[in-house]
């Protein structure tokens, strides 16, 4: 026995079963459409498949003027968080077998951002927000070494830092949909990622930026945030710390949150 | 180990505004605070209104004639209004805030509320400290029956 011979034929997995998915993609082209206007797709899918496979399918298949944005596929960069059935999802997260397949499943652009064109929209409001609470580390000593860091002290900021920058949890605020001028989920979960950290010192200073009349105050614990996060961040909880902690005025002391 | 030129990086990107009073801030506790006080003077002025003694049968005008005739309900009656009041107005003032586009519509909104707000307060305390069931120059038949001994 030396080499590894194929002595009998190999069982043939069992063909995955296709079904027919309709999909119905709100479309706007700003160089020929007035207002955006909602066209079906029906393409040939696998249970396995997601939502971004479908648009893939139809992009590559049926109609090639089909815009979206998405980058990685893997839920990771964060690209293309879209509307799907009315909810705030990654669509390369987003398994059709997950979905109602015997209805139609409705896709359209994140709300509360600029439509640019079919699937896209402007960020740079979302970025620009993101920008205004420093979403950098504020320290005021060298790094001639590490900066250490207990494990508790690193557990306390954990959940923020898996943000992703979707804008699903942003574009899913309804107050944030009816006023442009407020933060948003996004870039108060950012700020919390540093306010908590114990080696950042600019604490007092976005806690200064987001007690402001369009900062944390007009969250009205609504949920959608955290409904709508791929990363499973507790956004509304994170958003409830930092009010807590611009009341007490320190960050350290925060360990139940109402 | 080069570490002393890291430049520091920009200190703001927009320019905190001057620090006022931050009304959302203040609006935002209130609603807190008040919700609190509310679940106990709410209740307790259902309790003794509509349960305690011949429950709801024993409301009519003697009953809130003898209510406004102890300080205690007329200082509780108040605090009720004041916090109720204004708890449900700043509420309706953040769903105009958060629902209104139009600017003229949300001032006139706003501006309403405020003045809705502001009446009913002034009435309400007003009746809870000049109410007098026994008005010294009313008519003989519009009083009623336990006013005799005027």
């Amino acid at each position: 026995m030396s080499i590894a011979t194929l002595e009998s034929q190999p069982a043939v997995p069992a063909e995955i079963p296709t079904f027919t998915a309709t999909l119905i993609i709100r479309r706007y082209d700003p160089d020929v459409d007035a207002e955006p206007h909602w066209q079906d797709f029906d393409v040939e899918m696998h249970g396995t498949d997601r939502v971004l496979d479908a648009l893939h399918k139809i992009k590559w298949e049926q109609d090639g003027s089909l815009s979206f944005r998405r980058s990685c596929a893997h839920g990771v960069c964060g690209s293309d968080a879209m509307r799907i059935n009315g909810r705030n999802r990654l669509a390369c997260k987003t398994l059709l077998k997950d979905l109602d397949i015997s209805k139609p499943i409705y896709v359209e652009a994140i709300k509360g951002l600029p439509l640019e064109k079919d699937l896209i929209v402007d960020m740079d409001p979302f970025f620009e927000s993101y920008k205004s609470i420093q979403p950098f580390l504020i320290a005021s000593s060298k790094p001639d070494k590490e900066r250490l860091q207990s494990v508790v002290q690193r557990e306390r900021f954990d959940d923020t830092t898996k943000c992703i920058l979707c804008a699903a949890c942003t574009s899913s605020c309804p107050v944030f949909w009816t006023d442009g001028q407020y933060f948003g989920p996004a870039a108060i979960v950012n700020a919390h990622r540093f306010i908590f950290d114990s080696r950042d010192e600019g604490a007092q200073v976005r806690l200064d930026i987001l007690n402001d009349k369009e900062g944390v105050w007009r969250c009205r614990t609504t949920f959608n945030c955290t409904d709508a996060c791929p990363r499973g961040i507790e956004v509304t909880k994170a958003i409830a710390e930092v009010k807590r902690a611009i009341i007490s005025g320190k960050p350290e002391s925060v360990s139940v949150v109402i | 180990m080069t570490t002393e030129t890291v430049p520091t990086p920009r200190s703001s990107y927009s320019a905190p505004r001057k620090r006022r009073v931050n009304w959302e801030k203040w609006g935002w506790i209130y609603m807190r605070v008040s919700g609190l006080f509310l679940v106990v003077l709410i209740f307790a002025h259902l309790f003794v209104n509509l349960a305690s003694g011949a429950g709801v049968r024993a409301i009519d005008f003697a009953f809130i004639a003898g209510k406004y005739a102890t300080p205690f309900w007329m200082v509780w009656d108040t605090l009720l209004l004041w916090f109720a009041l204004i708890h449900g107005a700043n509420g309706m003032r953040t769903i105009v805030n958060d629902y209104v586009h139009r600017a003229l519509l949300r001032k006139t909104f706003l501006a309403a509320i405020l003045a809705s707000t502001v009446i009913l307060l002034v009435l309400g305390t007003l009746v809870i400290y000049t109410f007098d069931p026994c008005p010294a120059n009313a008519a003989a038949g519009t009083l009623p029956s336990f006013c005799v001994g005027r």
